[in-house]
């Protein structure tokens, strides 16, 4: 077998800095810790990478992949097509095998002989005898199982060109304060390293160079850095209910709180975390604590969304700020849990029966996660209001090269309006629900705060300005029309759109969130072509002028977002008034993340099929 | 932040009842210079005899004789006619009418982020044992310091009478619709759940109710009374389990309670076997008389075992069911610190750039 696979003459790809390497594994076989040292070992030699791990709604025995794009010049959207593909799982062997370009590599455990099927002319096999290693080299069968993968991670190494001292350095880092793990992890990455250069020509032709590019970057998954942000904008209250992916928002808060929000002097908590029975009642606890004056979340998806709906509405007709972290995965319904959309914008941006209307904000990367996270708060407290901060799956669960967090010490929270002891002394009588300042936002008191001005009564029911009960026609439309206002003024504490430096042309192209990972490569790609675009990407919900004038100033837009009912463009439509010929939607709901390949074929079959109507979109 | 900026109301935005403010020169005061008055909401809208609006008297005339300060009192209900009551007592306390089934869950969320306030849930069997029995038994497990109070008539009221989950079998509403299911207990579940001080009383028994009610307020921890309180209008006929006439002949104490506020010093002595004294956390005390020796309200399979005797023989056991003083509460549980959380600051709060530049070094 191993002579057959030998003598074929297949020339190989040949590339630096640009490949796409996929793992194909068994869940939980420990194969997730192996890829993910890879993927850092590869961050550390500077070179632009970005793993995503597409993984099942399982524990143990489903297939899993770990995908990881590599590149140079900062393309770091999915890619399709794999060039070198690390075929672990005996399920899939046949599928990952044909994903592989003409060209490209297949690193298989050789200690099975692979069947005749699955042997390609075009590919290069790099067989290595991973279980029979293994077994002679390690003892204990969970090491023996365990270890395989960092063997073809020291193999990887010897193959693609990866730095030896960092692999090691990683493991030393890795196993601090477990240090007997050490040396059997060094000593297989050892194995297989030797194992590839004594059988192999190494390094192959697609390998890899040291770089600079990742110079004063982190590499930090969007959930981490939104828990972190949380710690940092001042949350004292988390109340949640475990649901992927949301999940890790919650862990990184609790590890970061167990760290930072200790008191010195007691030992005691500054913050409270609950996990709760069902979102109805993790949301329920948030406004509970945002209404009693406390910073207070919750982190959910799709289905948490949809249990939310009415504790939504209470919050935004009752006026009360809690945040709302949704990291989006595919729905309708369970839809695939562990796989990635932009596919509940309608049902935040309006949640709740009658008319509601809630502030999103559409964080990009995990430096952006970290911002918004802190931020939300602020913009909570001080429009009174939920905020719902819009990540996915991808951003929230892959680990993304990003700017390091930082935080201005100089700045203070926003509270808001709310009135102390002193103030509400100061005043005749006090309403909850009075727009004293004509934009919308009336003044809230904390329960408990004076002894007899400044109590309300709170309730999702219609209300005056003075929050008494009120079946008045007109008194609840002014209620609901100050609402209206109080979303506008909303609107000038939110981040703007981020756009491009214009070219000046009629083309341009809009979206959120993590589609922006494809969107260089797209730019660059279409120049070549003699075709330029500008770019905006929407950072908050409900939308800026600036959003409204990028349309007036284009004559067409490609709209791309992640789902399959354009749910960007129709609220584009029903908040800007944005003409339908005006805008041109790519779509993408396969639950992976939108390619550039697929952005930039869209645009072009759009003006193959304007060109045979014999109109010329630019 | 001008005063001006809060004009006085005028007449056209109001739409609810307000209680005039008159107060009799020669009005009592209590401890703290305040009267009855002070303790009182607004006007009540619920039907004429409905027994909530004994029950907001009887929380009325308990926070009155506890002096306790009004505006330290936080109020939250959710959904029908029992939450209502919040409304009927109470003005200088902020109230909370949230959604149906829910205020376990925003009294919990109220409770972590000031341990200072007295809380007081108000909800109905509806409320409480339908669309959020959830809700309810998970506050209950979670400890959360508060008074929850049921105002159980056994009924949907403001849907015009449908049963609820407290119905007990064969009882009949007055559209003659007989209950086919075996009704939730309220007060045996809390028992089970873990709930640290449970009661049960009738809205027309005000001599029990209003010192459960000043104990349930002083007892750290979760104290419920389930408070059976007929709907006059939709079931109270002779052959509902809930209404007035049944509730009178059934009614059963188990035991009776003083409550011995703590400026008072303790000088009676009680007789061992029917009587027991038991100090709270704030100083105050409970002198517990009760029906029988073989009754030991600080035993949960003994108190569960004379509620359902009782239950047995269609009497309805009454006063204060269990309590156990020796739980913690969730603060306690979670160890959070002694400041309430939403008075915790900037500082208090934010670990700094500084300590950001190390977290971002183990991301590299």
């Amino acid at each position: 077998m191993s002579e057959l696979i030998q003598s074929s003459k297949v020339t190989g790809l040949t590339k630096v800095n640009d490949c796409v390497v996929k793992f194909a594994n068994v869940n939980g076989s420990g194969s997730a810790s192996a890829n993910g040292m890879f993927a850092k070992a590869v961050f550390r030699m500077g070179i632009p990478i970005s793993p995503h791990n597409i993984f099942p709604s399982n524990i143990q025995g489903l297939p899993t992949w770990f995908e990881v794009r590599i590149n140079e010049n900062g393309y770091l959207g999915r890619r399709e097509g794999v060039d070198l593909i690390v075929a672990m799982n005996e399920q899939t062997i046949a599928k990952d095998i044909a994903s592989v370009v003409p060209g490209g590599y297949v690193l298989y455990d050789s200690s099975k002989v692979l069947a005749n099927e699955l042997l390609r002319d075009d590919v290069t096999y790099l067989p290595i005898p991973l279980k029979d290693i293994c077994l002679e080299e390690f003892e204990k069968p969970t090491q023996r199982q365990l270890f395989k993968n960092i063997v073809y991670v020291g193999a990887l190494s010897a193959f693609l060109n990866i730095d030896f001292k960092v692999l090691t350095g990683l493991v030393s880092d890795q196993f601090r304060g477990k240090e007997k793990l050490i040396l059997p992890n060094i000593h297989a990455l050892e194995l297989g390293h030797q194992y590839a250069i004594d059988n192999f020509a190494c390094p192959l032709t697609l390998r890899l160079e040291k770089s600079e590019k990742n110079k004063g970057k982190i590499l930090m998954d969007g959930n981490t850095a939104t828990g972190l942000g949380s710690v940092y904008g001042g949350a004292t209250v988390a109340a949640w209910y475990p649901l992927t992916p949301s999940t890790s928002v919650v862990d990184s808060f609790a590890t970061y709180c167990k760290r930072l929000r200790i008191d010195a002097g007691t030992g005691k908590k500054k913050y409270s975390i609950v996990q709760a029975e069902d979102e109805l009642a993790a949301i329920g606890i948030a406004i509970g604590a945002g209404w009693n004056g406390a910073r207070a979340f919750t982190a959910t998806s799709g289905p948490g969304i949809s249990l939310m709906q009415e504790f939504l509405g209470l919050a935004y007709f009752s006026e009360v700020p809690i945040v709302l972290f949704n990291i989006q995965r595919v729905g309708p319904s369970t839809g695939m849990p562990t796989r990635s959309q932009q596919g509940d914008l309608l049902c935040c941006a309006y949640a709740s029966h009658g008319d509601t209307k809630h502030v999103l904000l559409f964080p990009a990367n995990p430096s952006e996660c970290f911002d918004y996270a802190a931020s939300a708060f602020d913009i909570a407290d001080r429009i009174q209001s939920p905020v719902i901060v819009m990540s996915d799956l991808e951003l929230g669960m892959n680990e993304q090269i990003c700017d390091p967090l930082n935080w201005d010490d100089k700045s203070r929270y926003d509270r808001g309006k709310v009135l102390d002891a002193q103030q509400l002394d100061e005043i005749e009588k006090y309403g909850r629900y009075l727009d004293s300042d004509g934009d919308g936002i009336p003044y809230r008191t904390y329960p408990g705060t004076h002894p007899h001005k400044g109590s309300y009564f709170t309730r999702g029911s219609s209300h005056d300005s003075y929050a008494a009960y009120t079946e008045d026609g007109s008194v609840y439309a002014e209620v609901m029309d100050r609402l209206t206002l109080k979303m506008k003024t909303a609107v000038n504490y939110l981040p703007e759109p981020e756009f491009s430096e214009t070219t000046s042309n009629n083309l341009g192209l809009a979206f959120i969130g993590t589609t922006i990972s494809a969107i260089n490569e797209v730019l660059d790609s279409l120049a070549k072509k003699g075709i330029t675009l500008d770019t905006m990407r929407i950072r908050a919900f409900p939308f800026h002028d600036s959003v409204t004038e990028f349309f007036g100033a284009h004559q067409l837009v490609y709209v791309i977002e992640q789902n399959r009912d354009a749910q960007l463009k129709s609220l584009l439509k029903i908040e800007c008034n944005i003409h339908e010929e005006k805008m041109h939607s790519i779509l993408s709901y396969d639950g992976v993340l939108i390619t550039a390949q697929h952005i930039e074929k869209s645009i072009i079959d759009s003006m193959i099929d304007v060109d045979a109507s014999g109109e010329v979109p630019a | 932040m001008q005063a001006e900026k809060f004009p006085r109301k005028t007449a056209a935005t109001m739409s609810y009842i307000n209680k005039p403010k008159f107060k009799h020169p020669q009005m009592q005061t209590n401890d703290i210079g305040l009267t009855r008055r002070d303790y009182e909401g607004t006007l009540t809208t619920l039907c004429g005899g409905c027994g909530h609006d004994s029950i907001s008297a009887a929380i009325i005339q308990a926070a009155s004789e506890m002096s306790l300060e009004p505006h330290r009192v936080a109020k939250i209900s959710g959904i029908g006619c029992s939450s209502k009551i919040p409304s009927y007592f109470l003005s200088k306390a902020h109230g909370f009418n949230s959604v149906h089934g829910r205020m376990p869950s925003v009294a919990t969320g109220a409770n972590i982020a000031n341990k200072d306030l007295y809380y007081v849930g108000v909800s109905g069997d509806g409320d409480s044992a339908s669309i959020g029995l959830g809700q309810f038994c998970h506050i209950v497990r979670r400890r959360i310091n508060m008074l929850y109070i049921v105002a159980n008539n056994g009924t949907y009221g403001l849907t015009k009478g449908q049963l609820s989950a407290t119905a007990d079998i064969g009882s009949r509403t007055k559209s003659g619709e007989e209950s086919q299911f075996d009704n939730i207990d309220m007060a045996t579940l809390a028992i089970e759940l873990g709930a640290s001080f449970v009661a049960r009383s009738f809205s027309g028994d005000k001599k029990q109710l209003i010192p459960l009610l000043q104990a349930g307020l002083s007892h750290k921890g979760f104290a419920f009374i389930d408070v059976i309180s007929p709907c006059v209008t939709f079931n109270n006929t002779d052959f509902s389990t809930h209404g007035y006439k049944n509730t009178w002949e059934n009614y059963m104490a188990l035991s009776e309670v003083d409550f011995v506020p703590m400026r008072e010093e303790i000088t009676t002595s009680y007789a061992a076997g029917k009587e027991k004294e038991i100090t709270l956390h704030d100083g105050s005390a409970i002198h517990l008389h009760k029906t029988s020796n073989d009754y030991d309200p600080t035993d949960k399979e003994n108190a569960l075992h004379h509620i359902n005797a009782y239950k047995k023989q269609g009497k309805i056991a009454t006063g204060l069911l269990y309590i156990n003083q020796s739980t913690s509460d969730l603060h306690e549980l979670q160890e959070t610190v002694d400041k309430p959380l939403n008075s915790l600051d900037n500082q208090e709060l934010c670990p700094g750039n500084e300590v950001l530049k190390d977290i971002n070094n183990s991301f590299r």
